[in-house]
């Protein structure tokens, strides 16, 4: 190896990676505190700090609406964050999130057939979406071991379509049977997602499957890495593949489900952030993961500003993730996926 | 302490009950040696090295490690004492080198754990070892095939394994690589690894193996040093050569092939 080579191969920018996640962090809190004061109430834009000693609506407006809602939309963006990694981990493959493999459009089925046939109260609600979500999954992964043409890869992707289509036309045919006054604008409000409705209930509701969820996948962030090995690989370097596969799997669907259950269908998160978290600090999920769930946290709230504060009405939420992540997408995907990524 | 690392008793395997590899194999892999497993392609070689690694279980007999049966060890109880290089690998995401090597220190971790400096310094050994002290910082994605494979071994030795298993090790590189892979290996095993290796090429058995494993296709196995088990008569029968294409001088250890 001559010297240029050798320059070449050396990643000189090392030790500062080791710190940008602190960069992130305090950006991420920093973001936050400023959310709370950021609205349209009382006037378009920053809210005084004097003005919540005085006015008692405001006060209220901060602690029982925005607050809550900050915290989903936070709450949002790093479950989805972190279950895209995983999902990516555990399929080798970058261009993977929830959404391809039936869970997002199995959860809207549930929620929807909660909201028509059942009680429409938060738990059943969250409870059917979350059980859909893992049939889709699981249907998915059995359709794609059934399959005998094509890569594994190919074969997950064809499953997933397959599966999704499934749920939809199940879901189409739930609006068609749903009352168009009450039931069909809560439906369609999964297919749009947001958080305008967001309140303490329930963010507490969902609080503890997607604590569970995402503490489960942090603890288990290193050894993610060896998920991603061929599976002959792992298994030699003493991980029982299947089975750790399966828990990473359940924890993070298990997380997901419960968020889209009250802030619906928000896409792209999971697909976007985890990709720009491996460039960031490299491919390595000890560090990217949780830089994936700080930024994803941070955009979904950007996110979630941007839908409150654009317009006097309210942009949904998943409009506004589809539209700035396909957009983000769309460069990464012009300037190559980067090193490494082989599809 | 026996000799046997490793003991293969009345093992029987078979993909399909209609095509059994192996019907009734005994072999003892000897603490210390580096011995290679012969036979063309497609005769049971990974199978055998699948099963001394416990990814395949043999439908009848039984695989000992250190005179205890491979299936009572936990994963990482395993992990720690055989590890393995595959013949290929697919790395879908840009590790660095030293990322990659810190793998093999999985088995020594917690479920939840992670490599700290300890685990750092037995990677940065394992480079050494394996003779490519400073690739560290590259990644595993830009590296030659010669590279890569001693990464593979770097990982496989941070694993500080009793046994090291290799698939074709030598399948895809050229000339001076093969002759760099089959120095580290010797090199290993003179520092106490023992090493088990599957290969298609005779050459490989016949000068660098201390024990050779011929895999015919029996259902067992003939095992002896490779100037023994390695005869033209022996090997032309094997590999369907014609008569007189393969000669073996035993004043000078090798293998020529001759065009007829």
């Amino acid at each position: 190896m001559n010297e240029d080579e050798s320059l070449l191969r050396t990643d000189r920018g090392k030790a500062w990676k080791d710190w940008l996640w602190v960069l992130f962090a305090v950006s991420f809190v920093l973001l936050l505190g400023l959310s709370v004061f950021l609205g349209r109430y009382p006037q378009a834009g920053f809210l005084r700090p004097g003005q919540l000693r005085e006015n008692e609506l405001a006060r209220l407006l901060v602690l029982n609406i925005r607050l809550p809602r900050l915290l989903t939309a936070a709450l949002l963006g790093m479950v989805l964050a972190a279950s895209g990694t995983v999902f990516q981990m555990i399929f080798a493959n970058p261009l993977v999130e929830p959404g391809f493999l039936g869970v997002s459009q199995g959860a809207a089925f549930g929620a929807a057939v909660a909201i028509v046939f059942l009680s429409a109260s938060a738990a059943a609600v969250q409870g059917t979406a979350a059980l859909f979500a893992f049939l889709g999954l699981g249907f998915s992964y059995l359709l794609a071991r059934r399959i005998r043409v094509g890569s594994w890869l190919l074969r997950l992707v064809l499953a997933g379509i397959a599966v999704s289509a499934l749920f939809s036309a199940g879901l189409g045919i739930v609006k068609y049977l749903a009352d168009p006054l009450r039931q069909l604008p809560e439906i369609t409000f999964w297919m749009l997602g947001g958080l305008a409705s967001i309140t303490w209930d329930k963010f507490w509701a969902v609080l503890p499957a997607c604590l569970l969820g995402l503490a489960l996948i942090f603890a288990f962030r290193w050894r993610l890495n060896l998920l991603a090995l061929d599976e002959t690989t792992s298994f030699s370097l003493g991980a029982a593949p299947r089975r750790e596969r399966s828990l990473m799997m359940v924890a993070a669907v298990l997380a997901t489900s419960a968020i889209i259950s009250v802030a619906g269908m928000v896409g792209w998160i999971g697909l976007i952030i985890p990709h720009i978290a491996r460039r960031l600090v490299g491919s390595d999920t000890r560090r990217n993961l949780p830089a994936a769930m700080l930024l994803g946290g941070a955009f979904a709230v950007i996110c979630d500003d941007l839908a409150r504060m654009l317009i006097a009405g309210e942009i949904p939420l998943g409009i506004l993730t589809s539209l700035l992540g396909a957009a983000i997408f769309m460069v990464l995907m012009a300037r190559g996926l980067g090193k490494g990524v082989r599809v | 302490m026996s000799t046997a690392l490793l003991s293969f008793e009345h093992v029987a395997f078979g993909y399909t009950p209609a095509r059994q590899i192996f019907t009734d194999l005994n072999y003892q892999l000897r603490r210390g040696t580096l011995t290679v497993i012969l036979g063309p392609n497609g005769i049971g070689k990974t199978t055998l090295l699948y099963m001394a690694l416990g990814w395949l279980r043999p439908s009848a007999g039984r695989v000992l490690l250190e005179n205890r049966p491979l299936d009572t060890y936990s994963r990482a109880e395993l992990g720690r004492r055989v590890s393995f290089v595959p013949q290929t690998e697919r790395q879908p995401y840009s590790y660095t080198v030293m990322e990659y090597v810190l793998f093999g220190r999985a088995p020594h971790l917690a479920l939840f754990g992670a490599p700290g400096k300890a685990d750092k310094e037995a990677a940065r050994q394992a480079l050494a070892r394996a003779g490519i002290p400073a690739l560290g910082d590259a990644y595993v994605d830009q590296l030659s095939g010669g590279e890569g494979q001693l990464v593979l071994i770097a990982r496989a030795l941070a694993q500080e394994p009793r046994v090291l298993l290799l698939d074709e090790p030598s399948a895809h590189l050229d000339l001076g690589n093969k002759y760099r892979l089959m120095q580290t290996l010797s090199d290993l095993r003179d520092g106490g690894t023992t090493i088990l290796m599957t290969t298609h090429d005779p050459e490989i058995a016949l000068t660098a193996s201390d024990e050779t494993v011929l895999v015919d296709g029996s259902g067992s196995v003939m095992v002896g040093a490779p100037a023994e088990i390695l005869t033209a008569e022996r090997l032309s029968r094997l590999y369907k050569l014609p008569q007189g294409a393969l000669e073996i001088r035993a004043s000078r250890p090798g293998l020529f092939l001759r065009p007829i």
